[in-house]
């Protein structure tokens, strides 16, 4: 077995008396997909701000190939960033609206002080997500939706992480351009070794895109496991009353 | 129950609806189904006369015979809440922070001169069949997002309306309560009871409550018949196959 890229240990996040994460630890070995599950308020999105150094826990630790991640200064955290990079939830907040794509996909790079023509980068980014290189002249407003996360997943990838973490990050599109950007974070992760942490409340998306699963309740991990074995039998009536609850289209006729 | 004929919305320089036509049996449950921008959002606001100013609405649309496109507050006022009554998309902004959800969901009620008496016990009772005994003494901030979908459905049920128009009134919510709310739209609406029109970018939680499918892209209605019907529309397949694709399988 490998060693863990990215380790949780007995991580506690309290929100005004209430504790919104009690106590959960988990291991991201390099190139893996972990999915994140769990009802609204289980602690699905506290626990991705904690492991992209975020927020502080109240306790626990996060390390990244057994260094100590704490939240700081940016430039105590560039080291991190470089490699643990984060899609976020909305694409059509997340872009400055005055700041072409191709500026707005290179920022990530200048921010971390990657060296290197960052100009081409963009270009080989965007071709990489689908998009034409030109796209980079052209404004956030003039893409959709699918297009802006796109977009955002490329920039992610800019400074070349090892680990994306993105909480729900395709919750905000509809089931056509879903599929596709699910399957785009799928074989970008594939063809470069990629781990991703996924929190989504879309078990069909964990099913497509994921290995593993993390299941949270209560701020707690109630089962964790390969997805099919989880999702076939699970072991946590919390898993099976998520697992009831989606409706299922008719199966195709045959 | 209602009556949708060459229905159009427009921009000066563009249509975001473009030539609707379709009738709603009483009790009928018909899904209203599209993709981002398709017009499914324009069509419930153009049907409830809530379209913002600036767009043009031209067609016609009987609400029980009468009609409402172009009409103002006096004919809609015996038809709001008990024709027709909607139940909108975040819970978050649909209800008043500073008043308590018991006073909220009497609150149409005591508009019409129902009793304070009355309309609480009223209030209470229909917060007690969405499952929410009693939380009538409770703010919306202190409910979960699932609690206030639930209140605002409480509060679209006063008026008993014989239309329920819902827009995407569970995709904020997690599966689990996502999976209440579809059990309760089921057990109030229906034959013999209220009708329902779904607007849903979900084919899976159309086809859980819905006999009936809509199907917007760009503005057209593009399809229109039984569910199983327009999930075998080749026009459709791609959104049928994404949405089989990432349908959960056990």
């Amino acid at each position: 077995m490998t060693e863990p890229l990215l380790q949780a240990r007995g991580l506690v996040h309290r929100y005004r008396g209430t504790t919104a994460l009690d106590g959960v630890s988990l291991q991201l070995r390099a190139g893996e997909r972990l999915a994140v599950v769990g009802g609204s308020g289980s602690g699905k999105s506290t626990l991705a701000r904690l492991l992209l150094a975020l927020d502080t826990p109240d306790a626990g630790t996060v390390a990244l190939d057994g260094r100590p991640v704490r939240p700081g200064s940016p430039r105590s955290l560039r080291w991190f960033r470089r490699r643990v990079q984060t899609v976020p939830q909305d694409p059509g907040r997340s872009f400055n609206p005055r700041m072409r794509v191709g500026q707005a996909v290179a920022e990530p790079l200048a921010c971390l002080r990657v060296p290197g023509d960052h100009g081409a980068r963009v270009a080989e980014l965007l071709v990489a997500v689908g998009l034409e290189p030109d796209a980079a002249r052209r404004w956030p407003h003039e893409f959709s939706g699918g297009q802006r996360q796109r977009l955002a997943i490329a920039r992610a990838l800019a400074p070349r992480p090892d680990v994306l973490v993105a909480d729900e990050p395709v919750s905000a599109l509809d089931g056509v351009v879903r599929l596709q950007v699910v399957d785009l974070l799928a074989q970008l992760s594939a063809a470069a070794g990629l781990a991703l942490v996924v929190v989504s409340h879309d078990l069909g998306v964990v099913q497509r895109l994921c290995e593993r699963v993390l299941v949270l309740d209560a701020g707690r991990v109630v089962e964790q496991g390969p997805v099919a074995q989880v999702f076939t039998a699970p072991a946590s009536g919390v898993t099976a009353g998520l697992l009831d609850a989606v409706p299922a289209l008719a199966p195709a006729p045959a | 129950m209602l009556r949708v004929h060459d229905l159009s919305v427009a921009l000066p320089d563009r249509r975001l609806l473009d030539g609707l036509s379709f009738d709603l049996a009483p009790g009928e449950r018909v899904g209203v189904v599209g993709s981002s921008g398709a017009g499914k959002s324009q069509l419930v606001a153009a049907l409830l006369g809530l379209t913002p100013p600036g767009l043009a609405v031209t067609g016609s649309v009987l609400v029980e015979g009468t009609e409402v496109v172009g009409a103002g507050p006096a004919t809609w006022r015996p038809l709001r809440g008990r024709a027709t009554a909607l139940v909108a998309q975040d819970p978050g902004t649909a209800l008043d922070p500073l008043t308590r959800v018991g006073r909220q969901v009497a609150l149409p009620l005591r508009a019409r001169g129902v009793g304070r008496a009355r309309a609480a016990r009223r209030a209470d009772a229909l917060l007690a069949e969405v499952g929410l005994t009693g939380t009538g003494r409770r703010f919306p901030g202190q409910l979960s997002g699932g609690q206030r979908q639930r209140v605002a459905l409480a509060m679209a049920l006063v008026g008993a309306p014989r239309l329920l128009v819902a827009d995407e009134p569970t995709s904020a919510l997690d599966p689990t309560v996502q999976a209440g709310v579809l059990d309760l739209l089921d057990r109030v609406t229906g034959p013999d009871r209220a009708g329902l029109l779904l607007v849903t970018h979900d084919l899976a939680v159309a086809a859980r409550l819905c006999s009936r499918l809509l199907v917007l892209d760009a503005g057209r209605l593009v399809a229109d018949g039984p569910v199983a019907e327009v999930l075998a529309d080749p026009r459709l397949a791609d959104v049928v196959t994404a949405a089989r694709e990432l349908a959960v399988t056990r």
